[in-house]
């Protein structure tokens, strides 16, 4: 074979180079900054820094400076962060999943029949909402998957099948300590364990522990992302779709994983909102798909499939945390403050994508 | 050449047009490259009124590019094109459709979910006059639409959808719209590509009606039995030059296909003395269909009947000019297409089901795609990545991928076959086309397989890579690999394979030894509408 003595060498000095999902080419005339902003982690951290520093300019008289306030925001995120590692997952096959709201909402109102009027114990409630969510999400997935509906259309059907379910199973009733009697009056009974000791704050109150399930659950995906044969799979599928076809990659099982996955996180963070709410309410989760979605794209990954992970969409939960945070600590009003996190989210995708 | 064609002389001037019988187009020294590669070189064209003008040439000669730039598609070229003898320039496709200028497509340019009516005005509606300006004139459009539809013996309900109609009627809709924007010069690129018989002959009244109407027709085709059926005067193209224009009377069919070809083998190929072993793949019989057909409509069929053998160490040449359905062969072994009914199929002597491209791999089936970057790679992952990915089970035991395994494999490849990047991690999009085909046939050589389906393996890649993969393709028969490969390049076809399967129109219509192919040969079977 034709010696190629310099290709090699190359090849040898940078075996060890970056990280595919960081991998761009380093070429040598440009400039620094340049260089560094052609790396996706540069280009998702930019904007977390930036809210940063507003915060640090803002700080509503050094509110921004206690730890309570950074840790609020974690637990406040954490479950809008739960659904978009699911998220996360589906974009990066080059679908969408607007289903994950409602998902949150039915498995808040069973979670919360289970084990407030039925008196389930935890360890029978949650595997069993858990096996609820991931069914809804199957749903999604094999319309997807087997009758090549488009995830917009199959995932709809889904976010408005399951908000009828959930209304259904609550009879439109928020489902919470207050029992109603058949003579009318409400009896009220006591909140099980399980609600106090997951809106909870541990380690002397520094960390909430629905901002450790939220971080399990980035973990947990990053090792199927990163670490198993099936993450790369999902890049290969969203990355196009026809030549992971030809190359034998089972496109149909990718599917079926990412929104059943995404289906089981909604169940997770509909659990984590009925002990924030100690109440499983039927509206639950409305527009969390579209707050999901934005963490997602926020942190980087392409909503056209195949590019971005779960330590982006880490990042992109906390740009968006905080952003709502600072706004909320300098007391801007909620008009405002929509406005100005819908102008921050294009200005934010927008600096992204300059590259070139 | 030239000696026939004397279109120029006279419109060279404004002049001109007092002569009895102006030329319609007249294309005047055309050149064109793209990326600094030359595809048309100093071309000659002219279209007189009431006559067929045959543009013929291989795959690659350039007549699609000559084509668009009369559309208006490309505007960036050199060299004059004058409309009735009057230098013109188009600034785009909907300029060059103004002038009279209509393209029939080979894939159709109708607008399926739209009725007959609102296709034919499409662009250029109808509307009332005075304030309501922006109104469209339903009635009007419809009575002008049936009067064209009429001259064209054309029956059908102009307010259904186009889908609900069969090709021949679209291909005849198309027409219809072309006279709705008074189109002078029709350009048909294989038309009759989708057609059965008798709707060819419905075709070829039509344009001979057209004919008596002062209209021109460009019409470009691979069917030998056409060319002689419908021409006037045939122009051939090679390599992106003008070979030479003579009138059909005048140029036979042996003479035609020396034009076409017309070079010497020139590029040198390894010598191969592999010892051929036993059949590592049968085909008997195997027929695809149409995707999407369902039972209830007629079935039409890719690829009819083909039975073929591959051995180990061997190439077999899969020759076609496009649209013959040598490609559709190769994804329906693959199981691109699916389960297929109809043929068998072994791989060393077992009986292999097609059922999908998974299924394929896992038998020991390699199929590099002809498109590297729609259908090949994942331009967005690395080189590494993209080695590895037909074959990840070996680097991820226990479903957890090891990425210093996956390196090694990939640094292995890289190394055997000269690939050039800066590392391992390097996104293959910004590769070169030669190092990606090497990519792309890494891939496919690391999942071991027996037999590789390679579909124009060179396509696209400099001198240098072909040579290489060349190579490449002469160790793998060495180590005993079975390959069916296509390719439209005629040298690389006699060069490299041990036996030629021509097909033509979905059948295998000529089998020829190495010794025997001759380019003529081969042209002739493609072209050929006998099976044998």
């Amino acid at each position: 074979m034709n010696e190629t003595p310099t290709a090699e060498r190359e090849i040898l000095l940078d075996v060890r180079g970056p990280r595919a999902d960081t991998g761009a080419p380093v070429s040598g005339q440009k400039s620094v900054l340049r260089v560094a902003f052609e790396r996706p982690w540069v280009r998702a951290l930019a904007p977390l820094c930036f809210v940063l520093i507003i915060g640090a300019v803002f700080n509503a008289q050094g509110s921004f400076f206690k730890w309570g306030t950074h840790r609020d925001m974690l637990r406040q995120v954490s479950v809008y962060g739960i659904l978009a590692c699911g998220m996360t997952l589906v974009i990066i096959t080059g679908g969408i999943d607007l289903a994950v709201g409602s998902i949150l909402g039915v498995c808040a109102v069973i979670f919360s029949i289970l084990s407030i009027h039925l008196g389930w114990s935890a360890w029978a409630a949650i595997p069993l909402v858990v096996l609820a969510g991931t069914t809804c999400g199957l749903l999604s997935g094999g319309m997807v998957a087997r009758f090549r509906m488009q995830p917009f259309i199959a995932t709809l059907a889904v976010m408005v099948f399951a908000r009828g379910l959930a209304k259904w199973v609550s009879g439109g009733q928020k489902i919470s300590s207050a029992v109603l009697n058949p003579d009318g009056s409400y009896k009220y009974v006591d909140l099980p364990r399980i609600f106090s000791a997951l809106d909870h704050k541990i380690l002397g109150e520094n960390i909430a522990v629905v901002t450790l399930i939220f971080l399990a659950c980035i973990g947990l995906c990053r090792v199927l992302l990163a670490k198993l044969r099936w993450g790369r799979y999902f890049y290969a599928t969203g990355g196009n779709e026809e030549a992971a076809r030809l190359s034998g990659i089972p496109i149909q099982g990718v599917k079926l994983l990412a929104y059943g996955m995404s289906g089981l996180l909604s169940a997770v963070a509909g659990i984590c909102q009925a002990v924030q709410e100690q109440q499983g309410d039927p509206e639950a989760g409305s527009t969390y798909e579209l707050s999901a979605i934005a963490i997602v794209v926020m942190g980087g990954t392409s909503l056209n499939g195949g590019r971005g992970g779960m330590l982006f969409t880490l990042v992109g939960a906390m740009t968006i945390g905080y952003l709502e945070k600072i706004l909320s600590i300098n007391a801007v009003g909620e008009a405002s403050r929509l406005m100005l996190t819908g102008s921050i989210i294009v200005a934010a995708v927008l600096f992204q994508r300059v590259r070139k | 050449m030239g000696a026939l064609s004397t279109g120029e002389a006279k419109t060279s001037n404004a002049a001109a047009r007092t002569e009895p019988d102006p030329a319609l187009l007249t294309m005047t020294g055309i050149s064109k490259s793209f990326l600094g590669v030359p595809v048309l070189r100093d071309v000659s064209f002219d279209l007189r009124p009431g006559e067929v003008h045959v543009l013929a040439g291989e795959n690659g000669a350039g007549k699609s590019t000559l084509m668009k730039i009369a559309a208006g598609v490309h505007t960036d070229y050199e060299g004059e094109i004058a409309l009735l003898g009057l230098p013109s320039r188009f600034s785009s496709p909907q300029d060059a459709a103004a002038r009279g200028i209509s393209v029939i497509h080979q894939e159709m340019s109708l607008i399926d979910s739209m009725s007959v009516v609102d296709n034919i005005f499409l662009g250029r509606e109808l509307t009332r006059s005075g304030t309501a300006r922006q109104w469209t004139d339903r009635s009007a459009q419809l009575r002008k639409a049936r009067e064209f539809c009429e001259q064209l013996d054309l029956d059908i309900d102009l307010s259904r959808l186009v889908e609900d109609y069969s090709l021949s009627v679209k291909n005849r809709i198309e027409i219809a719209k072309a006279l709705a924007f008074n189109a002078r010069i029709f350009i048909m690129d294989e038309p009759t590509s989708a057609l059965s018989g008798p709707e060819v002959d419905k075709l070829f009244g039509l344009i001979r009606q057209l004919k008596t109407r002062g209209c021109g027709i460009i019409y470009i085709t691979h069917r030998m039995e056409e060319i002689y059926r419908i021409a006037d005067r045939i122009t051939v193209l090679r390599d992106g030059r003008h070979v030479g224009t003579a009138p059909a009377g005048q140029l036979s069919e042996p003479e035609l296909i020396r034009w076409m070809i017309g070079r010497e083998l020139s590029r040198h190929f390894p010598v191969r003395r592999t010892a051929i072993g036993a059949v590592r793949l049968e085909i008997d019989g195997l027929s695809v269909p149409k995707p999407g057909g369902t039972s209830t409509t007629k079935k039409s069929w890719l690829v009819r009947e083909v039975s073929l053998s591959v051995r180990a160490g061997e190439i077999v040449g899969l020759a076609g000019l496009e649209g013959s359905g040598n490609t559709d062969l190769l994804r329906g072994i693959f199981g691109a297409y699916g389960k297929l009914e109809q043929g068998k199929v072994a791989i060393d002597g077992a009986r292999f089901e097609i059922h999908s491209p998974r299924r394929s791999v896992q038998q020991g089936l390699a199929y590099l795609t002809n498109d590297r970057k729609g259908t090949g790679l994942i331009l967005g992952l690395g080189l590494a990545e993209n080695i590895t990915l037909a074959s990840l089970e070996a680097v991820s035991p226990a479903l957890w991928m090891r990425r210093a395994m996956e390196w090694q494999v990939a640094d292995r490849h890289v190394r055997a076959l000269g690939i050039r990047a800066a590392g391992l991690w390097q996104e293959v999009a910004t590769l070169s086309g030669g190092n990606q085909q090497k990519v792309a046939l890494a891939k496919w050589i690391e999942t071991r397989p027996g037999v590789l389906l390679l579909d124009e393996p060179t396509r696209g890649v400099d001198v240098g890579s072909k040579h290489e993969i060349y190579e490449l393709m002469t160790q793998w028969t060495k180590d005993g690999f079975a390959i069916l490969m296509i390719t439209s390049e005629m040298p690389e076809l006699l060069g490299l394979a041990d036996r030629i399967v021509v097909m033509h129109r979905g059948r295998v219509t000529a089998r020829f030894g190495r010794a025997e192919a001759t380019q003529e040969k081969v042209l002739k079977a493609a072209m050929a509408d006998e099976a044998v």
